[in-house]
């Protein structure tokens, strides 16, 4: 029976903390008596037979739909969409569960006849994947079948001739998609959910959307009014999708919504990662000696061999639930599993949070963490794995630990130099930035080409990440960097520092003596439901 | 022509008892001596630890060297067979179909490690199991066991069922021999009788390609390259025959085979609408079945490069 999550009390026996620090890992000893530390759960146990679990919810979906093999017929045109390279992170060992569920969805389909199928990357403005991600995602089989014939393919969000204008909102957001999803007679949407704030309409009107239609919910405005985005129905970004969702509704798009949810098994029971995921307290000696051997080998090893060898780790998350059918009756079920993995109770707000941050985002997989994800996995994701009220308070500090080294993948993140060399140079307030910069970056014709060619994040994608990180920036008094990069730490406008002991003095001159500390042991995932 | 010479025509003189077999005294029945080779060949030894630490180094090292310099085999599937190692993995049955020698070494380096070092293989009573210097390196180096093809024996089925029970897997080809032609031949019962008996899931396997490197009648091998891809367990229903499973066994390897030259969305369409391929080829006269076999069998004419025609 895996043990929940917990929040421990400090105390003077308590042994030094693990830290994440990008690709390097630090112990911590924090203060007695004034720090909580949020534990997650342990890995929930996993179904015992997914595929069985993917049939049974194909076969009998939520809210009230017929099953999907009576959804589909000969000489229909079916679209199925999954999510893209973001998810999960860690990527997961094959085979992935999209491989499975798309599979399942296949068989059922190749049954009942349906000759065109086209199977699309919902990946919005992220990069493009690559034939070995796409390969890893929906299996070997599914991809000889498909992609030598043009019919598996990246969505592409800048092809005037791809996309499809559907109508507005009643607040006036436009609704535009990918024009072979919006043509189809069925749209199966497979979704990897490990956070709750993935899944739901926000799959189809978000992953298959343009520009034109993503700027309405991916904004300052949106991001400040969303506490949290983990929490769907206190967040404005999920509000906008939800509308949205309903304008395609409306015109006709007919999706079939398949949502699967993972556990906490990031870095597996056994192997040298192991330690990573166990209670500092309960390691043993060969969990002692594991770490110490990992910590001496990879603060000897240069950046590029450490990148090397986290990238390449495949976690062995389980799957805990598949659910199938009308949107939002399914979204409902999956954050119901979400949270059961990764929601742990908590007390009041704290004076000072502390989080480690790891070497990986959705965004720089396979790929180099710049400082702007530093900013976005820290104040975006972590900063907002709350429900009720944020962890620290209102003009609290966060003190994150990241080596935020001054380094960008030039393929992957071409517009987030100039980002970091031009705009932040410039402020970092995010409504100016928005204000004055955005436009200018998102109608970039050369990034334009590079995100539609290349494998590059489309031009405007370090301003979201900026938003992303918007309500922690507005929250937080003062944000506060351990062993990071002096010069990019500052021109993020955080303070940097050498040691959490110099940070948490440093945090007193903001929240004073005394202060009460709560750090976040993450990963694997948890999120605090702030009482 | 002229007659051999006395000297040479004479029998040459036999040596003395102990140097030779005794002579049997009049009115004597001697017992007959249990056979040490054929179907009786006892393997029981090769299943002991020293000939399976044996058998895994030979396999691991001369074996996979063997199958990567003339086969190359590009594995596929072993995906499908995750559910089985989730869940406690167990005895199997690893049911292909067989066109070359080349067949098992192949297999042996392709089956995932969870069920390759407790493996074995049934071997041909009548072919493997010859000589007793056939039987043992047979035993040995593949972990053989003798079934008799040519005709329904409780003993084989016995044996196998035995092992199996004893929590060994086992590697079987049920069309009971190598392709002839290049076509497969209708599937026995045997792999769905045990299976059946033992309560164990049939990992059906296709092979593409083996016969290309040494088909049934060749002497010397041509590398090629092989394909190996696995199937989807078929675990027995409780109201399930043996041909019943005979046949889903055979359907799924055939299903595999469509997969493996087409792909898979197209496999799974037409083994849905009732057209897969059969492996067994078209009756037609063997000429038209060569033809349609089409997957230039035979030594291919190494082309040689001329400088152009000025």
């Amino acid at each position: 029976m895996p043990r929940p999550g917990f929040v421990l009390e400090v105390d003077r026996s308590t042994p030094p903390i693990l830290f994440h620090h990008g690709e390097s890992l630090r112990l911590e000893k924090l203060p007695a008596g004034r720090t909580r530390v949020l534990y997650p759960g342990e890995p929930l146990e996993p179904l015992d037979d997914p595929d069985g679990a993917i049939r049974q919810a194909l076969e009998n979906p939520l809210g009230g739909g017929p099953p999907l093999r009576a959804l589909l017929r000969p000489g229909m045109r079916l679209t199925v969409c999954f999510d893209d390279i973001s998810l999960p992170l860690p990527p997961m060992r094959r085979p992935d569960i999209r491989q499975r569920v798309i599979e399942a969805v296949l068989d059922l389909a190749a049954e009942a006849g349906v000759d065109d199928v086209h199977l699309i990357a919902a990946l919005a403005l992220h990069r493009r994947m690559t034939e070995a991600e796409l390969r890893h995602a929906v299996g070997d089989r599914v991809y000889d079948a498909f992609a030598p014939h043009g019919l598996l393919y990246n969505h592409d969000a800048e092809d005037p001739a791809g996309l499809a204008f559907l109508g507005t909102t009643p607040q006036g957001e436009e609704v535009e998609i990918n024009k072979r999803a919006a043509e189809s007679d069925l749209v199966v949407y497979v979704n990897i959910n490990l956070v709750a704030m993935d899944g739901g309409h926000k799959s189809t009107a978000t992953g298959l959307a343009s520009y034109r239609s993503l700027r309405h919910h991916h904004n300052v405005t949106t991001m400040q009014h969303s506490r949290s985005f983990m929490d769907r129905h206190h967040s404005e970004l999920h509000s906008s999708n939800w509308r949205m969702g309903k304008v395609l509704r409306d015109a006709g798009v007919k999706i079939f919504q398949i949502e699967t949810t993972l556990n906490n098994d990031t870095f597996g029971t056994g192997g040298p990662m192991a330690v990573l995921q166990k209670r500092e307290w309960e390691w043993t000696a060969r969990d002692r000696a594991s770490f110490l051997a990992m910590k001496a080998g990879l603060d000897r090893l240069p950046m590029k061999a450490r990148r090397r060898i986290f990238q390449a780790w495949r976690a062995p998350y389980g799957v805990t639930s598949v659910q199938a059918g009308e949107v939002e009756a399914v979204h409902d079920a999956t954050v119901e599993s979400v949270f059961r993995q990764q929601l742990v109770a908590i007390e009041g707000q704290t004076d000072i949070l502390t989080m480690g941050l790891p070497y990986i985002c959705p965004y720089n997989v396979g790929s180099v963490m710049n400082p702007i994800l530093v900013m976005c996995l820290g104040l975006g994701y972590f900063f907002n794995m709350y429900r009720g009220r944020p962890l620290v308070r209102e003009g609290g500090v966060v003190i994150m630990s990241h080596p935020t080294t001054w380094e960008f993948h030039p393929v992957h993140h071409p517009s987030y130099i100039d980002f970091f060399e031009q705009v932040l140079a410039d402020t970092t307030d995010p409504l100016e930035i928005e204000t004055r910069y955005e436009k200018q970056y998102a109608e970039d014709e050369w990034y334009r080409h590079l995100y539609r060619t290349s494998y590059a994040y489309h031009g405007v994608h370090p301003f979201y990440m900026w938003y992303w990180g918007c309500h922690g920036l507005e929250h937080a008094g003062k944000v506060i960097v351990v062993g990071g990069e002096t010069r990019s730490v500052r021109r993020l406008g955080f303070t940097p520092a050498s040691t959490l002991a110099d940070a948490l003095e440093m945090a007193e001159d903001v929240v004073g003596r005394h202060a009460t500390i709560t750090h976040l042991h993450n990963p694997p995932l948890v999120m605090a439901d702030v009482k | 022509m002229a007659a051999l010479p006395d000297a040479l025509t004479r029998r040459l003189p036999r040596l003395p008892f102990p140097y030779s077999a005794p002579s049997v005294p009049d009115g004597v029945d001697v017992p007959e001596a249990p056979p040490r080779s054929g179907p009786d060949y006892d393997t029981d030894w090769a299943r002991r630890y020293p000939a399976r630490l044996a058998r895994a180094a030979l396999v691991e090292t001369v074996g996979r060297g063997l199958v990567a310099a003339l086969a190359r085999p590009r594995v596929s599937g072993l995906d499908r067979l995750d559910a089985l190692v989730d869940r406690d993995p167990g005895p199997v049955v690893f049911a292909a179909n067989h066109h070359s020698h080349v067949d098992t070494p192949v297999l042996l380096t392709a089956i995932p490690d969870t069920w390759r070092h407790k493996l074995f293989v049934a071997g041909a009573a009548d072919y493997f199991f010859r000589t007793r210097l056939t039987s043992a390196v047979s035993a040995l180096a593949i972990g053989a066991i003798p079934i008799e093809r040519t005709r329904v024996s409780r003993r084989s089925a016995d044996r196998s069922a035995e092992l199996i029970d004893a929590g060994w897997s086992m590697l079987i080809f049920p069309e009971g021999g190598r392709s002839p032609d290049g076509w497969g031949q209708p599937f026995h019962g045997g792999a769905a009788y045990l299976a059946l008996r033992c309560g164990v899931p049939v990992v059906p396997i296709h092979l593409h390609g083996t016969g290309r490197i040494l088909r049934k009648g060749k002497r010397w091998p041509t590398p090629a390259t092989a394909t190996v891809t696995f199937g989807a367990p078929l675990v027995p229903d409780e109201g399930d025959t043996a041909r019943r499973l005979s046949t889903a066994i055979q359907r799924a390897v055939e299903a595999l085979a469509d997969e493996a030259t087409t792909d898979w969305w197209s496999a799974r369409r037409r083994a849905h609408a009732g057209a897969t391929p059969a492996l067994t080829g078209p009756s037609a006269p063997a000429w038209r079945r060569a033809w349609a076999l089409g997957d230039g069998r035979g030594r291919r004419r190494r082309q040689r490069r001329r400088w152009p025609e000025v």
